[in-house]
């Protein structure tokens, strides 16, 4: 099954309470997946300043003067900020991909979750409920949000095969289905220099849209490739920096409900994730039809 | 007695059920529970509903319930003999393995709306997504919108009419459902072909469309039958009259 949510604002007078809103519309859909939960939140971010979510088995030790280290290393301002396994690294952007290596370097035990400037991804084995308290999502502010819960079918229950999967600076991807020929796609993106962190079939589905923007697709044209490269079932919901995209495979047997008013855009597996939103009755509630390819951008 | 529904709840003898405050269970156990009973409860509200799933799911009784608002999976499944009426939008699923009685939904219906269904009627007044009676089973399905791909896939009796257009692949792998479109039709599923409209069809279809509350909306004479070309399964003439 697996569970995904999502929600794109415009109204920027909601941004204060899209970890709030976006954590109930999660936990509303619990019984879809109870293996693991995760949430990619994209907040304003700072001009000239990029972040890094980085995940630890063993956060105490990992964490301990990292940012001293990384200053060390890269130079400029560093941030760290602690969320119980995860932490936030911040650093000039220009040095993003440097402090990434360093990272690696540094702490080899560490998983990098996402780097960009606006996104923060936090994700874990467990409850939807859980997953979000331990990371206190609800005080988290943004601009667009994506939340999954999963039901694993295609690789193991742990954290790096829990959702959201960054494949590219400020992108993600969620899935409900499951790929068939994800092994032969990650082979041909191995060649063109993509990077996999799992043998997780849903990260080969990130790693195709990184790769398609990387030269020079859009959004909507990266994700209208998956509908002819990716053989399987799947609902995908996918967050760039300043977008928010929805496909469906042309079986569409993975559910999907979106609603749509002057505030927001908002995806649910069911429309019970969304009936919490301010102004549901009026809005405008549709099935995303199947190999149709929708997204917004601001 | 559709009709009167909206008039017969303001009546005293309405029972309101909050789904939020009393729970799924108690729900379904309530109205189960009025089974062959002689009882004045017969019209019933059901309020608070939240997308929730499984709401008035195996009901045996001449029940006609009013359900405020959307819901999730298979609402009205399973039912015999009551009357369930979804003022909103219904979740997958809605009337599955529906035995008798009556399935309205005021609003969009989502996949597979009225699968396996083996009697009474389900009429949809906005648009069935994806699947829309598969499998149906001698269910009548009345869709006043358009219904989406590989509906009626593998339906072997009862009727389909819908006033709008069709999905690709529509009655692919039929056996002798008969299906009624009245726009277009995006492709037809192997073995599904066109058919003559007979006078016998023509009345079928006017009787369909005035219990599934669209009479004046449509003219028999606006559709197209779809049926089994008989060439992917044993068709013997001899069984033609248990369809």
């Amino acid at each position: 099954m697996c569970g995904i949510v999502g929600l794109f604002l415009k109204d920027a007078r909601l941004e204060p309470h899209l970890g709030e809103m976006l954590a109930d519309m999660l936990i509303t859909m619990t019984d879809r997946g109870p293996d693991s939960a995760g949430i990619a939140i994209y907040g304003r971010g700072q001009a000239g300043r990029g972040k890094l979510t980085v995940q630890s088995a063993d956060p105490e030790a990992d964490f301990a003067g990292l940012d001293r280290d990384l200053r060390a290393e890269v130079g400029g301002h560093v941030g760290l900020e602690v969320k119980d396994t995860h932490a936030v690294i911040e650093v000039e952007a220009d040095r993003l991909a440097a402090a990434r290596e360093a990272v690696r370097a540094l702490r080899p035990g560490l998983k990098v979750m996402s780097a960009g400037e606006g996104i923060e991804i936090y994700k874990e084995v467990g409850l939807p409920r859980d997953v979000a308290a331990r990371f206190e999502i609800a005080r988290m502010a943004g601009t667009h949000g994506i939340g999954h819960t999963r039901m694993a079918t295609e690789s193991a229950v742990t954290t790096a095969g829990a959702h959201p999967f960054s494949t590219g600076a400020d992108q993600c991807l969620v899935h409900n289905g499951s790929l068939s020929n994800h092994n032969a796609v990650r082979r041909g993106l191995r060649r063109a220099g993509m990077r996999f962190e799992t043998e997780n079939d849903t990260e080969v589905a990130a790693a195709y849209l990184s790769h398609r923007m990387e030269e020079g697709a859009g959004l909507g044209e990266a994700m209208e490739g998956t509908l002819r490269d990716l053989d399987g079932f799947f609902t995908f919901v996918v967050g760039t920096r300043n977008g928010f995209g929805v496909v469906r495979d042309p079986i569409a047997c993975k559910p999907a409900v979106m609603a749509e008013t002057d505030q927001y855009v908002a995806f649910g597996s069911e429309y019970r994730a969304m009936v919490g939103l301010p102004g549901i009755e009026a809005a405008r509630v549709w099935e995303p039809e199947p190999a149709t390819v929708y997204f917004w951008e601001r | 007695m559709l009709h009167a529904t909206a008039n017969r709840l303001d009546a005293e003898s309405v029972q309101t059920f909050d789904l939020a405050a009393r729970g799924l269970r108690a729900l379904n156990e309530t109205l189960h529970a009025l089974k062959g009973q002689p009882t004045n409860q017969t019209v019933w509200e059901i309020v608070n509903t939240k997308g929730a799933h499984a709401i008035a799911v195996g009901l045996d009784a001449p029940l006609d319930v009013t359900v405020r608002g959307t819901t999730g999976y298979y609402c009205g499944g399973m039912n015999k003999q009551a009357t369930i009426r979804i003022d909103g939008s219904a979740g997958p699923g809605v009337a599955e393995n529906m035995m008798s009685g009556t399935v309205i939904v005021e609003g969009d219906a989502s996949q597979y709306a009225g699968a396996t269904g083996r009697g009474g009627l389900l009429v949809i007044k906005g648009n069935a997504s994806s699947r829309c009676g598969i499998s149906m089973k001698g269910i009548d399905i009345v869709v006043h919108g358009s219904i989406g791909h590989m509906s009626a896939f593998m339906a072997q009796s009862g009727n389909l009419v819908v006033l709008g257009d069709a999905g690709d692949s529509l009655g692919d792998s039929l056996y002798e459902a008969r299906l009624f479109v009245r726009g277009s039709v995006k492709s037809l599923g192997a073995d599904c072909v066109e058919k003559e409209m007979r006078p016998e069809h023509h009345a079928l279809l006017e009787d369909l469309l005035r219990r599934g509350l669209a009479e004046g909306k449509a003219d028999p004479s606006q559709f197209r039958r779809y049926g089994s070309a008989r060439r992917l399964y044993t068709f013997h003439v001899d069984n033609a009259s248990s369809y």
